[in-house]
């Protein structure tokens, strides 16, 4: 097991080399530059713009770049932004808060709908309530997030004025009152996140327990004499839940990515705000942070799929 | 002839006959920026007006929160790397300059004693030099005087290549002498007209030396303070978070009495024009938001919601169809619109003169931008049509085609006109954008009835705008035959506006298109007025050639003005603001309060 783990490990320290390569060759060679609104304001002398790009190391050749910015991030140093000179794991650390807040809430609320409902929905299949479940479940994921963000803001903050519909990462109250503010700003976005990824989790749960259900062992159990309740939650979920577990743990880094589109419409602060907000700028050092974080995220996680998998399924073996 | 009248009219406003306000919106309508016209005044003896303030609360403090929305967000608090409105903006809520410029073109000081003129000493006879007196008094939010010494030392930082600031021209060429502890003199190379920039408005505010000093040249980045703003402004700085928010509060010592009305500040940033409009019209959860570039049926829908309203404020900015003088569609030298090629059919003035008639300014106006677009006057023919309110400016289809016919254009079987075998036929591009976009069939229609035929394209506005210099698709290349897009005037002095006519200022490909004619338009005239323009000290000689120079471009139909974009602001019911199309948004944000 920690000879797989070590293997593992090693096999991604060239994946992430091999992966900041690309990220880095394509940034360099995307059209653009972080100043261009400088290029444009005839009030700028040219000059001012090559002596930023001078000292900002960005007319060296791309190997050269490639190479400082490695030797850099080896010694824990992710560089500025071009854009506003902040370091970049500033950056990053300021948007970690709401990201989590609002993402991580928004998973969990989507597995505490998709599990009760999936696996309610797959013991009595093709029930009345499976059949709503259902609808809900395709009405939810068809439906894209800008949609219904648009139509939350117009039901609960036009219409009803109850919650307001600007996010702020410095609430000014204290105690109680900063968690119902908190509460209040933040439960849109997370319900509309929540309710898309519950909605298509909710049909993978359900056919992963319908797979299971029908198998013999869990007819055996039945035959034992063991209460319903205890059948499907002992035998049939724990069983069904493996590609389940796998399935979350892989759509974890997405977490840490933000939600682009719902972080622009609620103005919340997060990662993915930063992220498009870079790529709009061309602030390379920014991007290339994210980005790389993103991709240590994903090869981290796919391990913890791998292992979580083997711990729960004896059956898998590591070689 | 034209300077004649200006004299006239100015010294109608120094006997009292005219109202100052009238002679500014005259001047506005010849083309002329506001502060250009109070320099006028102000050069030919009339005192710059002290707009009384309408400032009400009787103490400082008290208002609560002061909530403002941008939906571009801030990205740094240094305010010479400040190269974006929305960087500009947050920098002058902590961050204050010498003076800055009402809406009405008055150099209000702020944290000057007075404004410089010839009557208190301030400027000198040759042009040459300018005396600022400094306010006293004044203390950085960290309780250190402000004083002759920082002026200097925002001058050395601005001014050294080496700290690469956005407003380096600024500083780069003058001297700054300190005369005692709270009077400078400001030295230029050459006679300067326009002397009101160093130190002035967006790009004369003051950071501290105290604070700066270690960090000059190379080493500007490291200064905590380019995060941490210590300013004179009405706020003090608690909280930055780059492209999200950032939050002041009340500065107890600031230097006007009774100021500023807020508690705290807060500006939230990111998002998109439409909610934010909506956040502060509709919901009334913003006081403040900044730049609504939404169109005017949704925002008079929004504001039905009845918390908050827009308000307009007149700026420089024109939207415009430019003619190419070059031909598009011949390659010379690997380059299109070559300067050494000619139009083939827009050389003639008929062709052009037929499409100035076909632009229906008054529909564009009226079913696209509403508020957020007045029908151009046709501005720029000779002083007596001037004196009539607004010119009208001619929408005529028949006229058009009367020209068309006397110039040998002739239909052909299709309905195009043609002559010596060449088509009427126009590439019209613009970036995406719906207004835009049905301005653009609005022109089209209109051709099409007078046998032009036009052909639509729109070029994504990230690629339309960009520098990319390898891109065919970028205005400054203009690879069609006539495109149309907004051009703004933020700078108060003209000079660097009206440059985008002149024959050197050409983009060709040797200057990776980087010159600011784009038209292509040359003229021999043209270029005379500019170079005198440039060292004539007397402002209204100064005016009267840059009108001369608007005519020449106007009459020749290098351009077809659309209309006049003035900046769109949404402000709550309740709150009192102050505004200037020609300074930051936040200029006089010390005087903004809450009426109850």
């Amino acid at each position: 097991m920690s000879r797989y783990l070590l293997r593992r490990l090693l096999i991604a320290v060239p994946s992430l080399i091999g992966i900041s390569i690309v990220l880095f060759t394509i940034l360099a060679l995307a059209p653009g530059d972080p100043f261009g609104e400088l290029a444009s304001n005839p009030a700028v002398p040219p000059e001012v713009r090559v002596a930023l790009r001078a000292k900002f190391g960005m007319d060296d050749p791309i190997v050269l770049r490639y190479l400082h910015w490695l030797v850099a991030m080896l010694q824990g140093d992710w560089g500025f932004s071009f854009v506003s000179r902040v370091n970049v794991d500033t950056l990053i650390w300021q948007r970690l808060p709401a990201t989590l807040l609002v993402i991580g809430s928004s998973q969990v609320l989507a597995l505490l709908i998709a599990l009760p409902v999936g696996v309610f929905a797959a013991t009595r299949p093709y029930s009345v309530f499976d059949q709503i479940a259902s609808t809900f479940a395709f009405i939810g994921f068809s439906l894209p997030t800008f949609f219904t963000g648009l139509l939350f803001i117009l039901l609960f903050s036009i219409h009803l004025d109850w919650l307001p519909f600007v996010f702020r990462s410095d609430l000014a109250a204290t105690g109680w009152r900063w968690y119902w503010e908190e509460f209040r700003q933040a439960i849109m976005p997370i319900a509309v996140l929540g309710m898309f990824q519950g909605a298509s989790w909710t049909r993978y749960v359900r056919s992963a327990v319908l797979d299971v259900i029908r198998l013999d062992y869990v007819t055996t159990a039945r035959a034992k004499g063991l209460r319903e309740g205890k059948v499907v939650i002992r035998h049939v979920v724990r069983n069904a839940l493996i590609p389940v577990v796998t399935l979350v743990a892989l759509q974890v880094p997405a977490i840490f990515g933000g939600a682009i589109v719902t972080e622009q419409i609620f103005r919340v602060p997060g990662i993915g705000s930063l992220l498009i907000n870079s790529i709009l700028q061309n602030d390379t050092p920014v991007i290339m942070g994210v980005t790389f974080v993103f991709a240590c995220l994903v090869i981290l996680f796919n391990l913890i799929a791998d292992v979580l998998y083997g711990w729960l399924d004896p059956r898998i073996a590591y070689r | 002839m034209q300077e004649k009248a200006l004299r006239a009219m100015v010294a109608r406003v120094k006997a009292g006959r005219m109202s100052r306000r009238a002679f500014v919106r005259r001047m506005v309508a010849l083309g002329l920026t506001a502060p250009m016209a109070g320099m006028m005044l102000s050069h030919s003896g009339v005192a710059w007006a002290q707009a009384a303030s309408a400032y009400k609360p009787t103490k400082a403090g008290g208002g609560g929160a002061l909530k403002v929305l941008w939906w571009q967000a801030p990205t740094l608090l240094n305010p010479h790397f400040a190269v974006g409105t929305k960087d500009q903006d947050a920098s002058r809520i902590f961050y204050e300059s010498l003076a800055g410029w009402d809406g009405e073109g008055n150099l209000v000081p702020i944290l000057a004693a007075e404004v410089p003129s010839q009557q208190n000493g301030g400027l000198s006879d040759d042009g040459k030099s300018v005396t600022w007196k400094l306010k006293q008094g004044v203390k950085w939010h960290d309780g250190e005087p402000f004083t002759a010494d920082d002026c200097i030392f925002n001058w050395q930082y601005a001014g050294d290549p080496a700290t690469a600031t956005y407003d380096v021209a600024t500083y780069k060429d003058i001297q700054v002498e300190k005369i005692d502890d709270h009077t400078i003199k400001v030295i230029f190379k050459k006679p300067t007209p326009f002397w009101a920039d160093p130190f002035v408005g967006v790009r004369g505010m003051m950071i501290p030396k105290h604070l700066f000093e270690a960090y000059k040249g190379d080493k500007s980045r490291d200064a905590p303070a380019n995060l941490k703003p210590v300013g004179t402004g009405p706020y003090k700085f608690v909280d930055f978070k780059p492209g999200d928010s950032v939050r002041g509060e009340i500065n107890t010592a600031y230097h006007l009495p009774n100021r500023p009305y807020f508690d705290t500040l807060e500006m939230k940033g990111g998002g998109d024009a439409v909610s934010a409009a909506r956040a502060v019209l509709q919901t009334g959860e913003y006081d403040f938001a900044w730049n609504l570039q939404v169109e005017d049926a949704i925002l008079k829908k929004l504001e039905e919601g009845g918390k908050g309203h827009v308000v307009v404020v007149e700026g420089g900015s024109i939207e415009h169809i430019g003619i190419n003088f070059t031909d598009p569609w011949t390659e010379v030298d690997g380059e299109r619109s070559s300067l050494k090629t000619k139009h083939p059919t827009l050389s003639d003035k008929a062709v052009r003169d037929a499409l100035n008639l076909l632009v229906d300014r008054a529909s564009v106006e009226k079913f696209i931008y509403g508020r957020a677009g007045v029908a151009t006057r046709n501005f720029l023919n000779n002083p007596p049509r001037f004196r009539s309110k607004i010119t009208e400016f001619e929408f005529n289809i028949d006229k058009a085609n009367k020209i068309l016919d006397d110039a040998g254009w002739k239909r052909g079987s299709d309905g195009i006109r043609e002559k010596d075998g060449k088509k009427l036929h126009f590439v019209y591009q613009t970036s995406i954008n719906e207004p835009r976009q049905k301005n653009q069939a609005i022109v089209k229609q209109a051709c099409q009835k007078a046998g032009i035929d036009i052909e639509l394209k729109s070029v994504a506005a990230s690629v339309f705008f960009s520098s990319d210099a390898g891109n065919p698709d970028i205005y400054p290349r203009f690879s069609t035959d006539i495109q149309m897009y907004t051009t703004s005037q933020t700078e108060p002095d003209p000079a660097l506006f009206m440059n985008q006519f002149c024959s050197w200022e050409a983009a060709t490909k040797d200057n990776k298109w980087q010159g600011r004619n784009v038209t292509r338009w040359r003229s021999e005239e043209y270029d005379k007025a500019y170079r005198a323009a440039e060292g004539d000290l007397d402002p209204v000689k100064r005016a009267a050639l840059f009108i001369t120079m608007n005519d020449l471009v106007i009459g020749d139909v290098a351009v077809i003005p659309v209309i006049y974009r003035p900046n769109v602001r949404g402000v709550h019911n309740q709150l009192k603001t102050v505004l200037s199309g020609w300074d930051s948004d936040a200029y006089m944000l010390s005087d903004w309060y809450r009426e109850a």
